[in-house]
């Protein structure tokens, strides 16, 4: 195998029967193994083994998986391209010389190289769609809270949600279905509310609304969403909603003002999260260790000086900054408002349409190796999907088709927790 | 709105550096201001966000305090680079 899939590769063998017996899994690997390295992509933690297994971890084994690989990722999750891995690059498996999208690339990838069946990765602002529509396979960003982050390495913690890819979209929700509810071990998590008002509440399982069916769909298309998007995304896209009509989904466009601001207000809130999250890694109690020389601030500092790569300094040190004395109401305190104003955005939009829809991505994969010199550019192809983390609400990127030969992804955003719904109509694409 | 983006200078980057305990070489400072100014420009579009009505509806959810197993000190120890005692061993406070 080329492309760099897996940071560790390792069989963890799950119990005898359960709903997943005999299908293969990749995991990220910023979700902790018990026993098995987990090192955030990161040389802070090349040597970092966990004494515990996350709780979805446990959910997998008990479900009679196996999980074959702990998959590479940006940094920490930081960034859009898996680039960022102090393991390496991976290489797409659907285009190759091309990168699979990140922070959950490897995931992604191993799926499409059908090195796994399925995957879990993690989406703080797009990790798990941007991947899924670059290597042209399903990915399933939840709604805050059905999932558990116990023994997620935490980013951003009010942003993310753990997720899992497959080949088709019914796949994914099998494996949904495996990871969802309840965990007395993450405070956010909750049983998902009986949604009787939305389509396909009433099927008993996720797996089971994977019937395809569209007819009376009410699509909205945010026109902010697609506006700077690369022209053959923008094609496909049209062409996938018209096939959609096609089998009796209706769509209109609809208007979300304060998305124009939600890269911003998202890399604000996430760099300052992450700035506190990543406090812990001081090379003391695990990771790589400054040594004794000096006074602690001193060791702390070579600690992760070493242990760190750029794009995850940059984010410390600006979250840092957004936090400091005297610009927290400037920037910190903005970024609130305007996430308040996206949810408000989304949740009228939802009232007058089941799902919304976009291009997962404004652009079809970059070449590996094109866009590490500017970061800034690199978090503006995160437009369409940081909106969705801020907004608490669940999202899935579902193969649309492809422009010069390159994958293209639908995004579909539901109500909160109405991933059945999500399912349902995505599921009439793959 | 302020009056000009603010700009960070290679002084502003090596004292967030040292609030955030993250060494820097000198090329990085040098790197990380250029790349601060776009990025700190681009976040001055915040300014621009109406203050919005955050309607939290929360209520606080509490447990009695009980008893459970926890991490031996053992393995909680496993993956320091050094120990002593049962404690974990750090640099020196000062």
């Amino acid at each position: 195998m080329t492309e760099n899939l897996f940071i560790t590769e390792e069989t963890i063998e799950g119990d005898d029967d359960g709903p997943l017996a005999g299908q293969t899994v990749a995991v990220k690997d910023n979700i902790s193994t018990e026993g098995v390295r987990t090192t955030c992509g990161s040389e802070m933690l090349s040597e970092y083994v966990p004494p515990y297994d996350a709780t979805v971890v446990s959910r997998l084994k008990e479900a009679g998986a196996t999980i074959v690989g702990k998959a590479n990722m940006d940094e920490f999750g930081m960034g859009t391209t898996t680039e960022t891995s102090a393991f390496g690059p991976t290489e797409n498996p659907a285009a190759p010389g091309y990168v699979p999208g990140g922070s959950s690339g490897g995931s992604a990838a191993a799926v499409a190289a059908g090195e796994a069946d399925l995957a879990l990765g993690s989406d703080t602002g797009g990790s798990i769609r941007c991947p899924a529509a670059f290597c042209g396979v399903v990915g399933i960003k939840p709604t805050y809270g059905l999932v558990s982050r116990y023994g997620l390495v935490a980013y951003g913690n009010s942003l993310e949600q753990i997720g899992p890819f497959a080949d088709s979209v019914e796949d994914a929700a099998a494996l949904l279905d495996v990871i969802a509810g309840e965990d007395e071990r993450d405070a956010t998590t909750q049983e998902p509310p009986h949604d009787s008002g939305t389509r396909a509440a009433e099927h008993s399982s996720y797996a089971d609304a994977a019937t395809g069916d569209v007819d009376g769909l009410s699509i909205g298309v945010p026109t902010e969403l697609l506006e700077g998007a690369d022209e053959g995304v923008v094609e496909t896209f049209w062409d996938t909603i018209g096939d959609l009509e096609d089998r009796g989904a209706t769509y209109h466009e609809v208007s979300l003002p304060s998305v124009e601001h939600a890269v911003e207000a998202y890399y604000v809130i996430a760099m300052s999260e992450a700035s506190s999250n990543l406090a812990r890694f001081d090379g003391v109690r695990y990771g790589n260790s400054g040594g004794y020389d000096g006074n602690w601030n001193e060791a702390f500092s070579k600690a992760r000086e070493e242990g760190f790569g750029d794009e995850v300094k940059r984010r410390i040190l600006l979250g840092t900054y957004a936090l400091s004395a005297g610009y927290h109401d400037k920037y910190y305190k903005k970024a609130q408002d305007a996430r308040a104003w996206v949810k408000q955005d989304f949740d009228e939009a939802l009232e007058e349409a089941d799902v919304l829809a976009s291009p997962t991505m404004p652009v079809p994969p970059f070449e590996l190796g094109e866009g590490l010199e500017d970061p800034l550019q690199m978090y503006l192809a995160d437009a369409n999907t940081v909106p969705v983390n801020l907004a608490d609400l669940p999202a899935i990127s579902v193969p649309a088709g492809e422009t010069d030969g390159l994958p293209v992804g639908l995004q579909l955003v539901g109500p909160a927790f109405g991933e059945k719904q999500l399912i349902e109509a995505a599921s009439a694409l793959a | 709105m302020s009056e000009s983006p603010e700009t960070a200078d290679p002084e502003e980057v090596r004292h967030v550096a040292q609030l955030a305990r993250v060494g820097l070489a000198d090329d990085e400072v040098d790197q990380f201001t250029r790349q601060f100014a776009d990025i700190l420009e681009y976040f001055e579009t915040l300014d621009e966000v109406p203050e919005v009505d955050r309607e939290a509806d929360l209520a606080n959810v509490m447990r009695p305090d009980v008893e459970r197993d926890s991490l031996e000190s053992e393995e909680a120890l496993r993956n320091a680079a050094d120990t002593e005692d049962g404690y974990f061993k750090g640099p020196n406070v000062s």
